[in-house]
């Protein structure tokens, strides 16, 4: 019974906070369509009962979303931001993440610091400072010109490059901490292992480093991954009118257009897009559990 | 028929596999390996024995690569190794704590310094069969680490570092986790594979017995030096030290002072008052000198009564006995406090034992029985 208890409790809550307003907007995305007027119809009504309601809801929306193709082409462009985001993170992260790892035993936590420390500041304000950066006036080409590389300021900001220097920004301690903690793990007693069988230490790194790792590196890119796919404020903030992310797209149905019906449906594809690889994330974590019992 | 006598260190024409000349390795002002020499023969087993922290490691991870001495060189089958890198060294250490690779089956850890080698498919087949049925592990060549019992993982580590056929293996205490039987099965493995592959092993260990059973020859090291090498006969019939003495095996210490009474015999005054001890050595002691005696338990003879005709007798009192089964040690209290431990192996049954605590009762032994060692 406590032990009933004792579970119960995270399932309430998952309960509260995600299936019933998941329940919320797959109803809105089955409803008609109706711009900025809630309540949407149909509605539950006690007096004709569930099968009433339940058979006025149809897919209308959905059929909308591949009618346009300004969906697919969202979806698919998020997808690709996504995956070269995730690479380019991982790219700039695992160096940093061996380089910390390597690090001398005292330098770790002040490394680990560094890393966390701009979780200090509110996401919203580093993207903002982001624009600074990367404008046309702005401290990256003010910094370039003064030293004679361009004479031209380059246009970054509103661009799609802007997008990957901010989602890179942005995720790469999500990326670092998961593959510094299988790195950390790792017994250097392996790669003296593998150079006395006869590796150098590249192919060392590669046969018994990267391998081992394995887990934290699929753990960064999910992590990376799933959020930038539906990333919204940064596309919306360092991104251009052509910088087309289905996050961007959600919130212009949701306010500017007033179509929540149509925005509803666009969540939900969203949402199933995620579960595949959120379902991919959960089953290497539970490998690695199983793999370290 | 005579088996040719395997002694290469008694062969000045024999060139040593391993030469450690002048070897000194500090850890920032830590001295770990002091002004070390010495030679290690083709087809050796040599044991490695010592103190915890005398440097035992220190010295195989010098040989594999991983360290590099401060001062003076080491050679391999006559060349420097200085500068060659781990992985071009014809040397593969067995780890203490097996470093197998945890991603790979019992089958890819045992094959990945053949696959380094680039051998063919086939050739990498066999041995890597050959090895598994060596160390009798077929049956898991499909497991991973994770997957098999400690004794298989170490036997996984040695077939790992046996399969290139180095001229050298080094086996860093790689029986310290077993128990007592298994770890002596496959001592008796060891020594076979080393016969069939003429391997030369250097091998460190914490168990005296251990380096006794295997090694053609055992070092005692302390602080960083090396106190004796010799087989195990010599390092437990005539140790060079009070240490080395104390060190491997049993041990009564008696000092004294030392007074020649004619052709290599000396008396042994070591209390005042009592009668001194007859000692025959081949090594000379001047008069007045202080040494010690190191006697083994096992040939101290106990009696009841003073028996006829011993070079050496003292009287004293039982204070304790240590039935280990098949023997037991008596601990005997001489007049003057000291206490010598005797021997015997236990023919009777324990309830028919002749001699009980607080009996009086004889020691004895003969000239040639005890080592005088000098300070
Ligand atoms: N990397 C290092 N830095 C500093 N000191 C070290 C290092 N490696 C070893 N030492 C020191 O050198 C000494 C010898 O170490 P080593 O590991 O060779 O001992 P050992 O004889 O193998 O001991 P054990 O029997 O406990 O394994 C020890 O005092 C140890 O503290
Ligand atoms: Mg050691």
């Amino acid at each position: 019974m406590r032990r009933f208890a004792l579970i119960s409790i995270p399932y309430l809550w998952l309960l509260a906070l995600f299936l019933v307003p998941f329940a919320i907007v797959l109803k809105i995305s089955l409803s008609d369509v109706a711009l900025a007027r809630p309540p949407y119809m149909p509605q539950f009504d006690w007096a004709t009962g569930l099968w009433a309601f339940l058979s006025e809801l149809d897919f209308e929306n959905f059929v909308w979303l591949t009618q346009d193709d300004l969906y697919w082409k969202a979806y698919l462009s998020s997808l690709q931001i996504a995956f070269f985001s995730t690479l380019l993170t991982l790219l700039a992260g695992y160096p940093i993440a061996y380089g910390m790892a390597r690090a001398p035993e005292e330098w770790r936590a002040t490394l680990m610091m560094l890393v966390i420390l701009p979780f200090w500041t509110s996401f919203l304000i580093r993207v903002y400072a982001w624009m600074g950066i990367l404008s046309n006036e702005g401290f990256l080409n003010q910094a370039l010109l003064w030293l004679g590389v361009i004479n031209e300021p380059l246009t970054i900001l509103n661009t799609n490059t802007a997008v990957y220097i901010g989602v890179v920004y942005t995720y790469l301690p999500f990326m670092i901490l998961p593959i510094y903690a299988a790195l950390e793990r790792m017994d250097d007693s392996l790669i003296e292992a593998a150079e006395d069988l006869g590796c150098s230490r590249l192919s060392a790194f590669w046969l018994v480093t990267v391998p081992l790792s394995k887990s934290g590196i699929v753990a960064g890119c999910f992590l990376v991954f799933i959020p930038t796919l539906g990333e919204f404020v940064i596309p919306s903030l360092l991104g251009g009118s052509d910088t087309l992310m289905i996050g961007k797209v959600l919130w212009e149905e949701f306010f500017s257009n007033r179509d929540w019906p149509v925005a509803s449906a666009v969540a939900v594809v969203l949402l199933l897009l995620l579960i595949v690889p959120i379902v991919l994330f959960q089953r290497n974590q539970q490998k690695q559990q199983e793999a370290e019992q | 028929m005579t088996l040719p006598v395997f002694e290469p260190w008694n062969d000045p024409e024999a060139k040593p596999l391993i030469e450690f000349q002048n070897v000194t390795k500090r850890f920032g002002d830590f001295t770990a390996i002091d002004d070390l020499t010495i030679g290690i023969y083709e087809r050796e087993f040599f044991a490695l024995l010592g103190p915890s922290g005398c440097g035992k490691t220190t010295l195989m991870r010098m040989l594999a690569g991983f360290e590099t001495p401060t001062e003076g060189k080491i050679f391999l089958s006559g060349q420097d190794i200085a500068p060659v890198p781990p992985n071009k060294r014809a040397v593969n250490m067995m780890f203490q704590s097996y470093a197998l690779f945890p991603h790979l089956s019992i089958w890819d850890n045992i094959a990945f310094g053949l696959k380094r080698e680039g051998q063919s498919k086939a050739e990498i087949e066999t041995r890597v069969s050959d090895m598994l049925r060596l160390t009798r592990l077929e049956k898991f060549a499909r497991r991973k680490p994770h997957q098999i019992s400690g004794g298989q993982r170490q036997r996984v580590a040695l077939a790992r570092s046996l399969a290139k056929a180095p001229k050298l293996l080094l086996l860093d205490e790689p029986l310290g986790a077993l128990d007592k039987k298994l770890r002596q099965d496959t001592q008796f493995e060891l020594m076979d594979i080393q016969e069939k592959t003429g391997t030369t092993f250097v091998i460190v260990t914490h168990d005296q017995e251990e380096a006794m059973t295997v090694a053609s020859r055992v070092a005692v090291m302390d602080n960083g030096k090396i106190i004796q090498v010799a087989t195990p006969a010599d390092i437990y019939e005539a140790p060079n030290s009070t240490y080395v003495a104390d060190f491997i095996g049993d041990v009564n210490l008696i000092e004294g002072t030392v007074k020649p009474t004619g052709d290599a015999t000396y008396a042994l005054h070591w209390r005042e008052g009592a009668e001194p001890l007859t000692v025959k050595t081949a090594t000379g002691f001047s008069d007045g000198q202080t040494a010690h005696l190191a006697i083994r338990p096992e040939k101290v003879t106990i009696s009841a009564e003073r028996p006829d005709g011993a070079d050496n007798a003292v009287e004293g009192k039982v204070l304790d006995i240590a039935y280990l089964g098949n023997i037991s040690t008596y601990h005997v209290e001489l007049p003057s406090g000291v206490v010598i431990k005797a021997q015997t192996a236990n023919t009777r049954r324990i309830s028919r034992r002749a001699f009980t605590w607080e009996d009086t009762v004889w020691l004895s032994w003969t000239a040639t029985a005890g080592v005088l060692l000098a300070d």
